[in-house]
């Protein structure tokens, strides 16, 4: 009767104090690529949780049809053998076994429990054509990039036969080489009849592959058709019906005036922590400036982060060179040197590197001032404020001062006392950087600032930013994503394979000459 | 706002709090279970203030290590060698006191530094040489129960001056009445310095709740609704006092529980108002995010298994004192209550959580246990294998908690 291949009718679902849905319908065409957008806490991962049967049937409310047949998944098992398959944005996959293992985890070609391998290995090989792979399917999985698991992934889920295939931010960590191949291959799947449910922050990609969006605003369905409806969508378009507002700068660009050198770095080399003979920075030169805004750009495996992980001192390998800060030459082997000399770090890895997601709010925030005043500071005009006497904390001044950085980024939370793990990424995003701020730092590194979290976040870190820049503190922006490099940097420094290949004033900065640059150009 | 509003609110707020500490009330019911359990099976003698002193006395042993083996564990560690330590640190004690002739003060220093230097030792190869904690401390498990033996030359080395086995048999003295407690011709009714003390306790706990009640208010902070909160001054304000209770009625507080008490509060301040405390929650939360942060977690480290072994020192002294002996067997098992007793308490074996009170309520069931077995004549084989399914639920009731939770 109806061409939707799935509809999900006014599904529910309630958490201790918020409804996370609410009458949320979602209908999705056999065989299209259906992208599925909103902000951070819109509700799309819970709604997809829902249709997968993380969150069993009877924990919500509503109803799941499939090809006309209403279902009640218990578990994600059960929702795999109707034929759904959901790729989560962190990898699934085990490193350590071979990709042959990998994609047939859980449902290994075997009879009596004994694995038929030669078998195995055949069909592991027709479904990596599927997709486009040609490595070798007993390669272990920790030995390819990045983008190729991603396809390992999807393999995976063809050889689930599966019929709808869930991508959540499947390009978040891939370069956009990776990206467009992983997007291609999409398109030749939607060719042979599997329906993709599309979810990414990324517009410009929804705008190139999607048939249908459907945006999510607050747990409730704003908007769903099809690419030419109702005159036809745009990115600005799905920005304001995601936001509930139109947005007219994506990028609130102002002008600074960049002051003295407050750090230098010279002939700065690293060795890989393993291979001790690669250098995978090499003799990289260049100075950071007082209230300017330092974008680094360059692909994925460029040495971005390796570089200024190591000049923190969270690298843990071999490094050679002279860094300066403040005219006065420093040697930074840990975090706690670096952090005692006006460096922070934010770093790209929120969950793994940057909050102790068990914790408070309170006590992320203050985790890394605590010791500030046993620890003389180096680079900050302002006085912090007093948190700790002889060790012990004043709890007192940490919630005043804990408070007052809940306030200054608007973080939603009902309470500083609320585990950071409850909060959306970009919520927890604001928690770590609220945690770097305290430090009062004279050189704040943000690495992927603005990575999984939505529109309306994005900007008021930008907005963050240059009140920063405002207050002379200088800022090192690592990006992947080159418009937003570009519209925020006062300057951008190009990597390529380790090395220093551009230093360009925002001015004369295009996506084509970085691109060029980041790809060997000189 | 009208009664009929209330009602319904403070139903409400009561499941929330309840189920909000699941299992701080579970642990504290299930005590009270075995309590009740035993007492009728042993036809009251198991809930005579007497008994329930000697529970108290034969468990602080346990209770002390198991303060240390909190923060062990929420770093994100293990220590298995906590029962040799201890075992270690009484036999140098006992040796420098019966063999050298050293004054008590002299051989409690003598323990505390052995103590002091093992938690150097093992916090140097955990901290400093990254071996993990767990084969570090189980070889120390064998070296110091080798040391012991060393020590002891397999014999037991006894007698102990009386001010030493003060520690392990002794009770704070009386003040203005003069006998011993008892309802005997002659005898005083009560233990009157215990009961100040119990009287003083109750007023600074109702004190220090309702100041940091209207703190908390001052914060912006959720708070008890009044009649809830009265209700919990009430309620803990009784548990006090019946706690104390059982020594006013008998001899009043062993030296032994005033140790435990000491570190207990100690430690439960460390815990939660200090900057070590919260770098060890932050390192068993999330040891790469809490370096990046500056922690240096190698100090921290390492100060932790000094404290470890430390506390190891002062269960060694306790245990020695009540035996008034060292012998070679010294501590053996001490480790498995300890952790028992912290895991129980509400500890994370993931690490990053846990509590002191917890880790004591998890110390006070496992001694019941024991204590309860014993009057009961049930044999040692039958009591360990009790006590390894008590562990077992324990964890498995910890595990589904948290499920349910999310």
């Amino acid at each position: 009767m109806s061409d939707h291949i799935f509809e999900m009718e006014n599904i529910s679902k309630d958490f201790p104090g918020v409804r996370a849905l609410d009458s949320v319908n979602f209908r999705v065409k056999k065989g299209e690529i259906h992208a599925l957008v909103g902000e951070n806490g819109a509700g799309k991962s819970t709604l997809m949780k829902v249709l997968s049967g993380l969150y069993p049937y009877g924990s919500y409310s509503g109803r799941i049809i499939i090809n006309g047949t209403e279902r009640h998944f218990h578990t994600i098992k059960d929702s795999e053998r109707a034929g759904v398959v959901v790729i989560y944005q962190e990898l699934a996959l085990v490193k350590q076994l071979s990709i042959t293992e990998n994609i047939f985890l859980g449902s290994e070609i075997a009879r009596n429990g004994v694995i038929n391998w030669d078998l195995a290995l055949v069909e592991a090989r027709k479904w990596l054509q599927e997709v486009g792979l040609t490595v070798d399917p007993m390669e272990k999985v920790v030995n390819i990039g990045v983008g190729k698991q991603q396809l390992v992934e999807i393999a995976k889920a063809l050889a689930k036969n599966a019929e709808i295939l869930i991508l959540d931010e499947p390009t978040a960590a891939l370069n956009e080489e990776d990206s467009r191949h992983l997007l291609n291959i999409l398109r030749q799947l939607k060719a042979k009849g599997v329906t993709c449910i599309y979810i990414s922050h990324k517009l410009e990609e929804v705008m190139s592959i999607a048939d249908s969006v459907t945006v999510l605003r607050d747990g409730q369905t704003v908007r769903s058709q099809t690419m030419a409806e109702a005159g036809g969508m745009t990115e600005a378009k799905m920005i304001s019906l995601m936001v509930g507002r139109t947005l007219e700068q994506r990028y609130p660009r102002q002008p600074h005036q960049a002051g003295e050198v407050v750090m230098e770095v010279r002939n700065w080399t690293v060795w890989h922590p393993e291979l001790v003979e690669k250098e995978i920075i090499k003799d990289v030169s260049f100075q950071i400036r007082k209230g300017e805004i330092l974008g680094i750009a360059g692909l994925m495996g460029a040495g971005r982060t390796e570089l200024f992980m190591s000049l923190f001192g969270a690298y843990g390998s071999r490094s050679q060179g002279e860094v300066t800060i403040h005219g006065r030459k420093v040697d930074i082997r840990e975090p706690r040197h670096a952090i005692q000399n006006g460096l922070s770090y934010l770093s790209e890895d929120r969950k793994g590197n940057g909050l102790v997601l068990g914790m408070d709010i309170l006590s992320n925030i203050t985790l890394a001032s605590l010791r500030k005043l046993t620890s003389p500071g180096g680079g900050t005009a302002e006085t912090g404020p007093q948190l700790t006497r002889a060790g012990v904390i004043n709890i007192l001044q940490e919630v005043v001062v804990t408070n007052r950085y809940v306030q200054r980024l608007a973080i939603k939370t009902p309470s500083i006392e609320q585990k950071v793990n409850n909060l959306s990424g970009g919520n927890q995003q604001k928690v770590v950087l609220a945690k770097w701020l305290l430090t009062q730092p004279a050189i704040l590194i943000l690495d992927e600032p603005t990575r999984g979290i939505d529109v309306g976040a994005k900007f008021e870190i930008y907005n963050i930013m240059n009140e920063l820049v405002e207050h002379g503190v200088a800022i090192v922006m690592i990006s992947s994503e080159l418009p937003e490099v570009l519209g925020m940097s006062d300057r951008i420094l190009v990597l390529h394979e380790g090395r220093l290949t551009g230093d360009l004033p925002w001015q004369e900065a295009t996506q084509e000459k970085c691109m060029y640059y980041a790809t060997g150009g000189k | 706002m009208s009664e009929l509003d209330q009602k319904p609110g403070l139903l409400a707020e009561l499941r929330k709090g309840f189920s909000h500490n699941l299992k701080q009330y579970a642990m504290f019911i299930a005590l009270l279970g075995i309590w009740a359990i035993f007492t009728y099976l042993t036809h009251g003698i198991f809930i005579s203030p007497r008994n329930i002193s000697n529970l108290m006395v034969q468990n602080s042993y346990i209770a002390i290590l198991a303060v240390g083996m909190v923060l062990v564990i929420v770093a994100g560690h293990i220590d298995l060698s906590v029962g040799s330590v201890a075992g270690f640190c009484g036999a140098v004690a006992a040796y420098v006191q019966c063999l050298w002739h050293w004054g008590t003060p002299a051989a409690i220093l003598a323990a505390l530094g052995v103590g002091l230097l093992v938690g150097i030792w093992q916090g140097y190869w955990i901290a400093y040489k990254r071996v993990p904690a767990f084969i570090v401390t189980l070889a120390g498990w064998g070296m110091f129960r080798g040391m012991v033996i060393l020590v002891t030359g397999g014999q037991t080395i006894a007698p102990l001056h009386d001010s030493f086995t003060a520690i392990g048999v002794g009770y704070i003295p009386q003040l203005f009445l003069i006998g011993k407690v008892g309802s005997l011709p002659g005898q005083v009714p009560f233990h009157d310095l215990t009961l100040m003390l119990a009287l003083a306790a109750v007023v600074i706990f109702v004190v220090l709740e309702l100041r940091n009640r209207a703190r908390r208010k001052g914060y912006g902070f959720e708070v008890l609704s009044l009649p809830l909160q009265t209700a919990k001054l009430v309620f803990l304000s009784a548990m006090i006092m019946i706690f104390f209770y059982f020594m006013i009625m008998y001899r009043g507080i062993p030296w032994a529980i005033v140790v435990v008490a000491i570190l207990v509060l100690l430690f439960n301040f460390i815990s939660t108002k200090t900057v070590f405390g919260r770098h060890v929650y932050a390192i068993g939360g999330n040891k790469d995010a809490a370096r990046l942060s500056g922690i240096n977690i190698s100090v921290l480290n390492l100060t932790i298994f000094i404290i470890m072994g430390l506390l190891s020192a002062i269960s060694g002294l306790v245990f020695t004192a009540r035996l008034n002996s060292a012998t070679a067997s010294a501590g053996n098992l001490f480790e498995l209550d300890a952790i028992a007793a912290a895991i129980i308490g509400g500890t994370s074996t993931l690490g990053g959580e846990g509590t002191i009170i917890g880790a004591i309520i998890g110390a006070l069931v496992m001694g019941s246990l024991n204590n309860g077995m014993q009057l009961l004549n049930i044999e040692t084989q039958y009591q360990m294998i009790i006590k390894g399914l008590i562990l077992l639920l324990a964890v498995w009731f910890d595990i589904s908690s948290r499920k349910t939770a999310k």
